[in-house]
């Protein structure tokens, strides 16, 4: 892990509301990712993560604090285009990101509002439909295409502009397990492949539980912040914040609250079947 | 299956005229309208028609396709046919019964305005036959680029014209989407009489535009993201370019034009000026 590449500085947010209090979405915030890291941030509805995930590229500009990317200030108007040429963002619904009627149009979006040369674009557009795995279907209508295929255009759209960072707002969450699992693959291979900084905001533990760092968020702080598995060892605390862990770890979970001498560190299922069968033949 | 609508009317074959540059097929549509208005003599008329035909025949489109097209301005020419007929003076007096009076000038302007507004609709329609409608709407970004000396934001209104286009089929799930919620709940929307059904309409028109409004905050935060600006120094991936036969196509059409121009010197108008 290398240098910080985002920063979050003590960052409050309010969004303004009719009423007299504006209504307070993040608090007293504080965060550094460094560059390459894959991280998830995960909390209940209304902990203020969506608000995060708009902070780092100066959709939303901090009422208090500072939040930098890349050495850069997001509340500087000059540098915006900077900061979002570094760092791209993938919302949840595919069918409002894709601007163009066909696919590689689409993905050629970033890149010529960048201005870069039509050879240079082209080149581009290849490499990142083909890192995500839609060569194929570049000359498609994106609404003819399955919602984890579109989710996949919209990913390439941000890496055709060269961006250091992807910034994805529960990407997954309005699509089918098949089409979650293309998603989930196509971030990690972009994390481990090109060194992609990754910030995931999801509802799913079993993609948490992928990433080197989880941040657990509550009411527009940070409750939790570790590796996955020091995370989910905090099962009570996880719950209390309405949050569910892995499958694995709540069986586990259960195992050893009936007094199994098993370890608190489990997160998917086949550490969990081997960690039962190594207790079993102990037993023997 | 309201997915597999295609958006436009785009007829996806190989032909010479798909190939065409789309700002030469504009400008040449453009020059075959103005030769439509030019016709005076039957000579140049039937000119006309040939040329239509010709161009028709090209591009391979079905006849029976490009007449569908017709269908809707059916009325329109029968009705001012009919006026033509009646109110037009001049001439050979054909009928005189009561307070019918029918000419033969009124006759021939009768002719002339159905054979001209047909092939107008047809030579335009075979336009949106044979180009797709991004790169329609490409090409009319190209060709009014130099109205942004006056300051009008011609790269803007074609985002605009692209983003509508992309929405269109996203739409149409969203109110099939809405009227079937309504129906579940039971909204009565096909019976009924007319103002009845109408008024039926607003429950899925009012989530409708709420869904519209919100998917364009969307929009514009997922845009904003990819560093558009709408201000100038956006380059294009796909860059438009004039090979040789569009030139022959160009040639092709002045020398028609110049046929029409000819045909209506050389021979009697027919029509009163």
């Amino acid at each position: 892990m290398s240098d910080t590449f985002i920063k979050f500085d003590n960052v409050s947010f309010a969004y303004d509301s009719e009423e007299e209090q504006p209504i307070r979405a993040v608090n007293d915030f504080s965060l550094a990712v460094p560059e390459g890291q894959f991280m998830a941030i995960l909390g209940h509805n209304g902990c203020g993560k969506s608000t995060v995930a708009k902070l780092v590229n100066g959709i939303l500009v901090p009422t208090k604090g500072k939040v930098t990317v890349a050495g850069m200030d997001t509340a500087d108007e000059d540098k915006t285009v900077d900061i979002r040429r570094n760092v791209g963002m993938v919302f949840q619904n595919p069918d409002n990101q894709i601007v163009a009627t066909i696919v590689e149009d689409d993905v050629a979006f970033g890149p010529e509002n960048l201005g870069v040369e039509p050879s240079e674009i082209r080149k581009a557009v290849d490499t990142a439909l083909k890192a995500v795995g839609m060569y194929e279907f570049r000359k498609r209508e994106p609404h003819r295409l399955s919602g984890g295929q579109k989710q996949r255009v919209a990913i390439a759209g941000v890496i055709a502009m060269n961006t250091k960072c992807i910034v994805m707002d529960e990407p997954t969450a309005m699509l089918d397990p098949q089409g979650r699992k293309e998603v989930i693959d196509t971030v990690m291979k972009l994390n481990k492949e090109f060194g992609i900084t990754v910030i995931l905001i999801t509802h799913f533990m079993d993609e948490a539980v992928k990433a080197d760092r989880v941040v657990v968020m509550d009411d527009g702080c940070i409750a939790l912040d570790s590796t996955p598995k020091q995370v989910f060892k905090n099962v009570e605390k996880i719950k209390a914040l309405g949050l569910d862990v892995p499958q694995a770890t709540e069986l586990v979970y259960r195992l050893r609250k009936r007094g199994m001498k098993l370890p608190d560190d489990i997160l998917d299922e086949n550490e969990c079947a081997e960690a039962v069968l190594k207790l079993l033949e102990v037993k023997k | 299956m309201l997915k597999d609508i295609t958006i436009g009317q785009y007829y996806n074959v190989d032909s010479p005229l798909h190939r065409m540059d789309a700002r030469m097929k504009i400008i040449l549509t453009v020059v075959f309208i103005v030769s439509i208005f030019m016709c005076k003599s039957f000579e140049a008329l039937g000119l006309m028609v040939l040329f239509t035909l010709i161009v028709n025949i090209i591009s391979k489109v079905p006849v029976k396709m490009v007449a569908k097209s017709l269908k809707p301005i059916v009325i329109i020419v029968l009705f001012t046919s009919v006026l033509n007929i009646f109110y037009i003076r001049g001439g050979t007096e054909l009928v005189n019964w009561h307070f019918i009076h029918i000419t033969s000038n009124g006759l021939f302007t009768a002719l002339f305005m159905a054979v001209r507004i047909v092939c107008l609709v047809v030579v335009s329609s075979l336009l949106t036959y044979t180009t797709t409608p991004t790169v329609l709407t490409d090409s009319l970004e190209k060709l009014f680029s130099p109205l942004k000396v006056f300051k009008i934001p011609v790269s803007t209104l074609a985002m605009m014209m692209t983003l509508a286009l992309r929405f269109i089929p996203t739409l149409i799930d969203e109110i099939d989407r809405i009227t079937n919620a309504q129906k579940a709940r039971g909204a009565d929307l096909d019976n009924g009489s007319f103002m009845q059904r109408i008024k039926a309409l607003v429950p899925v028109i009012v989530p409708l535009f709420v869904s519209s409004i919100r998917r364009a905050y969307e929009l514009a935060d997922a845009m904003d993201c990819r560093c558009y600006t709408g201000g100038p120094g956006r380059t294009r991936m796909k860059q438009m370019k004039l090979c040789p036969m569009d030139f022959v196509w160009l040639a092709a059409t002045l020398v028609y034009f110049a046929g029409i121009i000819l045909l209506n010197i050389y021979f009697k108008a027919v029509l009163a000026k």
